[in-house]
C-alpha cells in the first residue's frame, strides 16, 4: 500500500518545486511578499484538507472555517500560556480541531446532502457566535485574541528573561516572520500535500470514493460507511485547524471572523474553482481567491490611471471609471464573474480547464482520472 | 519493501524528498536575507517617501473610511506642496516646506480593513512587506487599531491611529509605536455627563445597548460611571455584534425594562440604524418613571447625524471636532477639504489628515525616520492651530490632550451638513485624565529590521 506510482512521483515533485520556487515565479504578480505567500499556502492545506472530505466523500461541509478559527484561538493561547514555539502551538491546534470535528462530525454526518450541509452550517455559526460574544474571555470577541507582555508564557520565562517586547513566535529560535515563515508553511504544505496524496490512493481512500459514488449501495453489500465518512471529516477539520494554527503562527492574532459563515463559503468556493476532486485543483484556487482578495482590493483609482494612462485623454476616464467597479472594494465582483464562467463553462473546475487543453495536444481522451468523470455524473452533490 | 519501477524504494525516495527540501527551504532565505537587512524597516531610500492608509471602505464603518481617505489624500496634497496649504498654514510649527517629508515626496498605497481585524492585519502586512510603507495611519474600529498597533510595533513602523475612541487603544492596549489624536471614551463621559445632568436630572433609568467589542464595553464602562455619578441607575447592559443591521430585537425588551434613558454605544452604520430603528420605534414619545424617554448617543460624527438625518434632532452625543469651530485652523481646513470635494470634512477626516500632518513635523523635527527618534520628537510635543486649540501629545500614553466638544442634533438644519451644533466646548484640563488610569505598557523604542 505504501506503493508510488511515477506518475504520482512526478506530481508531488512538480508540486514541491511549485511551491518552494514561489517568491521567483510570484515577483512579476506583485504577490511575492511574505505576508501573502504564507497566506497561499496556509489557504493550500486548508482546501487540501477540505477536498479529502468533500472531494473524495462528496460531502459539502458549509463549517470548515469553525476548525480554522478553533486551530488559531488554540495556537494563540498556547503561545500565550505555555511558549511562542510553533510546534506545540501546532501539536494543540490539530488536536483541539480534531476533538471538535469528532463533536461535530459525529452528529452532522448522520444525515447527508444538503441536510449535512445545513448541519455543519449551523454548527460553524455556533462556534462563531460562541467565538464572537459567549465566550469573550476566551476569544476577546470582536477585538480579537492578541499576545500581551504580561502573558504567562510559563515555559518559555522558566529558561529565559521576558524581554521587553513583544515575542515573535518561533521554531527553536528561528523567528517564523517573512520568508522564514513563508518557507516553514510551504514545507508543511508539502508534507500536508504529500499526505492527502497517500490518502487518496490508498484502500481508505478508494472506500472513500466509493461512499461518493453510491453510498446506498455501499449499505446495501453490509459495509458501514459511517466510520469512513467521520475519519474523512475528522482529517480534513484537523487539516483547518493546523491551517488556522498556522495563521496564527505567521502573524499572532485570532479574530473570531475568520470563523464566519462567508469564511466556510470562501473555502467552497476555492474548492470548487480549482476543481474539487483533484488534488492540484483546490489549491489553485485556494491561491487566486487569495491574489483577488489581496492584489484587486488594494487597486485604488490612481492605480488604475496610470494603468489606463496610454489611452487618449478622453478614453481614460470611462475606462477607469468601469476597472473601478471590479478593483478595490469591488473585487468580490471580479472573483463572483470568474466563479460564474468557471462553473458555467467549465463544471469541474480549472483542473477540467487544463484536462481540456491537454487533450487536445494529445488528442486521446484521458481516463487515468475516474473522479472527474464520477463527479460529472454527480452533479447534485 | 515495494521497489518502483526505477529501482527506487520508498526509503530512498522519502530520504531524497526530505534533503531537497530542506536545502530548498534554507538556501533562497540566505540569499534573500542580505536584501532585507537595512538599517530599520522600510527606510526611505529613494526620492519618495510611502505612507500606508488603512480604512474601512466596506463594512459598518465604511463612510468613514471614505471620508478619511479623501482626508489623506488632502493630506498628500498639502506635504508635496499642492492646494492651499490648509492646516499647514494654522500649525505651530512651521517645519513644513511643501517639499514633501525630508525633501522626499509622499506618496501613498492604501488598504481595506473591511472593519475587521483580520482584513485589517493582512492589508497592513502588504503594505509593510510589498509596499515599503515607512508610517501606517487609518482606521476606524478600535478593534482594528489595537490589532493594527500591535502588528505595526512588532515591525517598528509608526501607527498613527485614526478614527479610535476606545480607552484601551492609549490604555491597557497602548503601545510605543502607536499614536492617538482623537479623544477616548472616558473624555466623552466627562464631556457628556454634566449636560445630562442639566438637561434631564439626576433622577434616570438607563439602558445600554453597546457594540461587542473593546470600544463598546470602554465606552459602556466610561459612560455607565460618569452617569451614575450623577445619580443615574443603570438597569442593564445589552450586547449588540457589530454590523447587525437589524437592531429590533434589542430594542423590544427596552419598551418594558422601565428604563427612561437609552445609551447608545454604537457607531457608523450601526448606530444609523439602532438610533433610527429606536425612533420608529416610538421611543421618544414615550413617558416612562414620569418623564420624557430620551435617547443619548455619546459618539456621534456628521457622518452618522446625515445618515440617521431628522432621527438626530436634540440628541446629545460628544464629537473630537466640529466643521463649524470658528477657529482658523478648523476653517482652513474645511475650506481646503470643500474645495477639493465639495462637502465638509467629517471629525473622522479631521483626525486622519491633523496625524499625517503631525508624522510629517516629527519627522522633519527629529530630522531624520528613524523611528525611536521620530517617537520621542512626538512624546510631549506642544501644538496648536490643529482645530483643537492647545494640544499635549502626552509622552506616557501617547494620546493627545485637547478639546473636546459636547454635541445636540440640530432641530432646524440649514443643510444636511448642519445636523449637529457643539452645546459646550470641553477644555482641555476639564477633559484631562491620569495616564495612568487604564493601565497597559508603552513597550521599547527598539527599531525591527524587516
Amino acid at each position: 500500500m505504501f506503493f508510488m506510482n511515477r506518475r504520482d512521483i512526478l506530481v508531488f515533485a512538480g508540486f514541491t518545486i511549485l511551491v518552494l520556487t514561489m517568491p521567483i515565479w510570484l515577483t512579476p504578480t506583485g504577490a511575492a511578499y511574505p505576508a501573502l505567500m504564507q497566506t497561499f499556502a496556509i489557504y493550500g492545506i486548508m482546501v487540501i484538507g477540505f477536498n479529502i472530505l468533500f472531494g473524495l466523500t462528496g460531502y459539502l461541509s458549509f463549517g470548515h472555517a469553525a476548525f480554522l478559527g478553533v486551530g488559531s484561538y488554540t495556537a494563540v493561547w498556547s503561545f500565550k500560556l505555555l511558549t511562542m514555539n510553533a510546534i506545540p502551538a501546532l501539536l494543540f491546534a490539530v488536536l483541539l480541531s480534531g476533538v471538535f470535528a469528532v463533536v461535530i462530525g459525529y452528529v452532522s454526518l448522520r444525515r447527508s446532502g444538503i441536510y449535512f450541509s445545513i448541519l455543519t452550517l449551523a454548527f460553524a455559526q455556533m462556534c462563531y457566535s460562541l467565538a464572537y460574544s459567549v465566550l469573550t474571555p476566551i476569544t476577546n470577541g470582536e477585538t480579537s485574541l492578541q499576545l500581551t507582555l504580561q502573558d504567562p508564557r510559563v515555559i518559555d520565562l522558566a529558561f529565559t528573561e521576558r524581554g521587553s517586547g513583544l515575542p515573535v513566535p518561533n521554531l527553536f529560535g528561528l523567528p517564523m516572520t517573512g520568508l522564514t515563515g513563508f518557507y516553514f508553511c510551504a514545507v508543511i504544505l508539502v508534507l500536508a500535500f504529500f499526505l492527502a496524496q497517500r490518502i487518496t490512493n490508498s484502500p481508505f481512500g478508494m472506500t472513500l470514493k466509493g461512499i461518493k459514488s453510491n453510498q446506498n449501495r455501499m449499505d446495501y453489500t453490509g459495509f458501514n460507511t459511517r466510520p469512513y465518512t467521520l475519519a474523512a471529516f475528522v482529517i480534513s477539520g484537523m487539516y483547518a485547524g493546523l491551517a488556522g494554527g498556522l495563521l496564527a503562527v505567521t502573524d499572532p492574532l485570532a479574530g473570531a471572523e475568520r470563523m464566519q459563515w462567508t469564511a466556510s463559503g470562501e473555502i467552497v468556493l476555492m474548492t470548487i474553482l480549482g476543481g474539487a476532486g483533484t488534488l492540484f485543483g483546490p489549491v489553485i484556487g485556494a491561491w487566486l481567491v487569495k491574489y483577488a482578495e489581496n492584489i484587486f482590493s488594494a487597486f485604488n483609482e490612481s492605480v488604475l490611471h496610470n494603468f489606463f494612462s496610454f489611452l487618449p485623454d478622453g478614453m481614460e476616464e470611462p475606462f477607469v471609471w468601469v476597472a473601478a467597479l471590479f478593483v478595490g472594494e469591488g473585487w468580490h465582483l471580479t472573483l463572483g464573474l470568474l466563479f460564474m464562467i468557471v462553473v458555467i463553462f467549465l463544471p469541474g473546475g480549472i483542473m477540467e480547464g487544463v484536462r481540456r487543453i491537454g487533450t487536445l495536444f494529445r488528442r486521446r481522451p484521458d481516463t487515468s482520472d475516474g473522479s472527474a468523470v464520477s463527479a460529472k455524473q454527480q452533479p447534485a452533490e | 519493501m515495494s521497489k518502483l519501477k526505477g529501482g527506487l524504494s520508498r526509503r530512498k525516495v522519502l530520504k531524497t524528498a526530505g534533503a531537497g527540501l530542506v536545502t530548498a527551504g534554507v538556501a533562497p532565505s540566505i540569499f534573500v536575507r542580505g536584501a532585507w537587512a537595512q538599517e530599520f524597516c522600510n527606510n526611505p531610500t529613494g526620492d519618495t517617501v510611502t505612507l500606508g492608509f488603512n480604512m474601512p471602505l466596506t463594512g459598518a464603518y465604511a463612510d468613514e473610511g471614505a471620508d478619511e481617505q479623501r482626508a489623506f489624500e488632502l493630506a498628500v496634497e498639502h506635504l508635496n506642496g499642492g492646494g492651499d496649504g490648509g492646516m499647514l498654514n494654522t500649525f505651530s510649527s512651521k517645519t513644513a516646506t511643501g517639499n514633501g517629508i525630508l525633501g522626499k515626496k509622499v506618496t501613498y498605497v492604501t488598504g481595506d480593513t473591511a472593519t475587521g481585524s483580520d482584513a485589517a492585519r493582512d492589508s497592513a502586512r502588504r503594505m509593510i512587506e510589498r509596499d515599503g510603507v515607512i508610517m501606517l495611519s487609518g482606521g476606524s474600529s478600535s478593534g482594528v487599531a489595537i490589532a493594527v498597533q500591535g502588528l505595526c510595533q512588532e515591525r517598528g513602523v509608526i501607527f498613527m491611529a485614526g478614527l479610535t475612541h476606545s480607552n484601551d487603544t492609549t490604555g491597557k492596549d497602548k503601545k510605543r509605536y502607536g499614536f492617538r489624536h482623537f479623544f477616548n471614551a472616558y473624555q466623552s463621559g466627562t464631556a457628556l455627563a454634566p449636560i445630562l445632568g442639566e438637561q434631564y436630572g439626576t433622577q434616570r433609568r438607563a439602558y445600554h445597548l453597546t457594540s461587542d467589542y473593546t470600544w463598546g464595553w470602554t465606552q459602556q464602562e466610561s459612560i455607565k460611571n460618569a452617569t451614575e455619578a450623577l445619580g443615574w441607575e443603570t438597569v442593564e447592559t445589552v450586547l449588540t455584534p457589530v454590523g447587525a443591521g437589524d437592531f429590533s430585537q434589542y430594542i423590544t425588551p427596552v419598551l418594558n425594562s422601565g428604563a427612561d434613558v437609552l445609551i447608545l454605544n454604537h457607531y457608523g452604520f450601526d448606530m444609523v440604524n439602532s438610533l433610527t430603528q429606536s425612533v420608529q420605534f416610538g421611543l421618544r414619545d414615550r413617558q416612562a418613571n414620569g418623564q420624557d424617554f430620551q435617547i443619548v448617543t455619546p459618539l456621534v460624527s456628521d457622518l452618522m447625524a446625515q445618515g440617521a438625518g431628522d432621527a438626530m434632532k436634540g440628541i446629545y452625543g460628544t464629537s473630537n471636532w466640529d466643521w463649524q469651530s470658528p477657529d482658523e485652523a478648523s476653517q482652513a481646513f474645511t475650506k481646503s477639504f470643500g474645495a477639493k470635494f465639495g462637502q465638509p470634512p467629517s471629525q473622522a477626516a479631521h483626525t486622519c489628515y491633523v496625524q499625517t500632518l503631525l508624522y510629517a513635523d516629527a519627522v522633519e523635527r527629529a530630522g531624520t525616520f528613524y523611528p525611536p527618534e521620530v517617537i520621542k520628537a512626538l512624546e510631549g510635543f506642544e501644538f496648536d492651530g490643529m482645530g483643537n486649540g492647545q494640544t499635549l501629545y502626552r509622552a506616557e500614553d501617547h494620546q493627545c490632550l485637547k478639546r473636546v466638544h459636547a454635541v445636540q442634533g440640530r432641530e432646524n438644519p440649514q443643510s444636511n451638513f448642519d445636523r449637529l451644533e457643539t452645546v459646550a466646548v470641553v477644555e482641555r484640563d476639564v477633559a484631562d485624565f491620569d495616564a495612568s488610569l487604564f493601565g497597559g505598557e508603552l513597550g521599547p523604542y527598539d527599531a525591527a529590521a524587516c
